[in-house]
């Protein structure tokens, strides 16, 4: 057993236009995404709709050039539009207003790091090509999660679970899991309370924002877990868990071990193998006691009216999983994920300083206290304010995060040149592979594609071509892979798959 | 005076071992004040001037 599954992530990035405090956020996030495809020659995706003759060739807008377009010229129609696929698999667009990245599929926590890492390049360079449009001013996007005045936007994790474990069941043995994994996952906040009204420094960035236990919500009465059931594959195989609230990290570990981390747990609660799992009186109020005490001592309260630490709940899921991995055998990354998962709890049981390195609620927090010890500052200092959000920069020269890496302070997973390649390139072993090859090779004559599709606009033929990709683990590599060695054109790839 | 000059002079003037090992600790926490000291002077370097108005205006809209 172990950490291998199909997963995946959506970061939503919080957007700023320099000196422009007014400026509208959706057609500033809209830049980012259109500038992106733009200068990559990625056609954005058509609208969902195969009465389009033509849909291709109605693209207007950014679609031209990035030179050519006037920033002006975008219309609400353009606004909605801005949506396109990558090379690599993965998704780009905007959502409300904020520009998106959704993960391509994969199979594993490492290579989540590897494209969700490849998400954050692809996000730096939209940006920075937007700025450079006729009259447009720098925008800056921020990998984080709060605006510290009341508004959230998310970073969501996706796991593909089997359909039969009753929701119920996942409900009362995840919900202990995700109430106390806060203690590795968080990514740190200046503030308490969804509009950090109170002055004090606390692990998680989402927390407060979770309001109920289980729901269907996304944006108001957020949920601890989310019901919505969109599995995008085999509905009767198959259940898409998904999960919103995660915090968006920087630190490639924290990345790793939040994805390993829930992909032991949700293997072992699939074999029916978590036992005893303690019961949270309120798990709400839970989530927030513990990410407000970054000392980890806070109590919470179980059903039974005993109580218990995140580090005690973290212990016994840690104690199952390996008790668990044990019995069914392992493998390379399962055991390093088992390994540093056990570190982590130790250490963080001593003294949390000692994971500054990992961990980015720990590294930020070391990095206000310094401030606070120096400079003399109180918790509502805007200094520190600005430390807490500037942590979360994605330019490589201005944020934080990136600073303390580029001095040796904080550990990485990956290395620049595998994130690199993977901002071009899809990951071969899921179906993102199929899709993210169409797009590499056949562009011009790919009219749309989804999780589940890729649908063809191909010369020739009056109607669009929809290829169905329903199953997540077809469309390798290994699967596809000669097709694209072999053919030349869309017509013969389209031809060459359904001739069987 | 460079690093190296001082840890020998410090080393060569300390007689008993009990006196050299709190001299020890001394300078350790002297090397973890230089680190803490250059951490934030490369942040100051980078942090956005004009801290209250910045956070201020980073405003954003809800998601998701």
């Amino acid at each position: 057993m172990s950490v291998r599954r199909v997963q995946g992530s959506e970061v939503e990035y919080g957007i700023a236009v320099t000196g422009q405090p007014h400026a509208n956020p959706m057609v500033a996030s809209t830049h980012v995404v259109n500038s992106y495809a733009a200068a990559h020659g990625l056609t954005r995706r058509a609208r969902w709709d195969f009465e389009e003759e033509n849909p291709l060739r109605d693209a207007r807008g950014f679609d031209l050039s990035r030179d050519a377009a006037d920033p002006s010229q975008l219309t609400d129609e353009d606004l909605g539009l801005a949506n396109i696929i990558l090379s690599n698999g993965a998704r780009l667009y905007v959502d409300h207003a904020h520009p998106e990245y959704s993960s391509p599929e994969v199979t594993n926590p490492r290579d989540v790091v590897v494209w969700e890492k490849a998400g954050e390049a692809v996000m730096r360079l939209g940006a920075e090509l937007a700025g450079r449009l006729p009259g447009a001013y720098p925008i800056v996007l921020y990998k984080n999660n709060v605006d510290n005045k009341g508004a959230s936007y998310g970073s969501h994790e996706n796991y593909l679970m089997a359909r039969e474990v009753p929701f119920e069941t996942i409900v009362e043995q995840l919900t202990p899991f995700f109430v106390s994994r806060q203690i590795i996952t968080g990514a740190g906040r200046v503030g308490q309370r969804q509009d950090g009204s109170v002055h004090a420094f606390q692990l998680a960035q989402r927390a407060d924002y979770m309001e109920v236990g289980v729901g269907l919500e996304t944006t108001l009465k957020r949920p601890i877990i989310n019901t919505r059931d969109e599995p995008h594959a085999d509905p009767k195989k198959y259940r898409r868990l998904h999960v919103i609230l995660g915090d968006a990290n920087c630190s490639e570990i924290a990345i790793y071990l939040k994805h390993g981390m829930t992909s032991l747990v949700l293997a072992a609660i699939e074999a029916g193998e978590l036992t005893d799992v303690p019961q949270l009186a309120n798990p709400v109020q839970a989530l927030h006691d513990i990410s407000h005490d970054p000392t980890l001592r806070a109590v919470v309260e179980l059903f039974d009216g005993r109580t218990i630490t995140a580090l005690d709940l973290q212990a016994k899921y840690l104690a199952d999983a390996q008790a668990f991995v044990e019995r069914h055998g392992s493998d390379e990354q399962t055991d390093d994920v088992l390994a540093r998962w056990e570190s982590l709890l130790d250490r963080l049981a001593v003294d949390p300083h000692q994971c500054a390195r990992e961990l980015d609620w720990v590294a930020k927090l070391g990095l206000l206290e310094r401030y606070r010890d120096r400079d003399g500052l109180d918790w509502d200092h805007a200094k520190l304010h600005l430390v807490d959000l500037q942590y979360h920069d994605v330019r490589v020269e201005k944020g934080l995060y990136h600073s303390l890496v580029r001095s040796g302070r904080m550990d990485r997973l990956i290395a620049d040149d595998e994130i690199k390649d993977a901002v071009a390139t899809p990951p071969s072993d899921t179906r993102a592979y199929f899709r993210g090859m169409c797009l590499a090779r056949f562009a011009p004559d790919i009219a749309a594609a989804s999780w589940d599709s890729v649908i063809f606009d191909l010369p020739g033929h009056d109607s669009l071509q929809r290829v169905p990709t329903m199953e997540p683990l077809r469309g390798t590599k290994e699967h596809v892979g000669a097709l694209f060695d072999r053919c030349e054109s869309a017509t013969e790839l389209f031809r060459a798959i359904t001739a069987g | 005076m460079s690093e190296q000059q001082q840890r020998s002079t410090k080393k060569s003037n300390e007689e008993s071992a009990e006196v050299e090992s709190t001299s020890d600790i001394a300078e350790h926490k002297e090397k973890l004040d230089d680190d803490v000291d250059s951490i934030l002077d490369e942040i100051d370097d980078v942090l956005e001037e004009n801290a209250e108005e910045f956070v201020r205006s980073f405003v954003q809209k809800g998601g998701e």
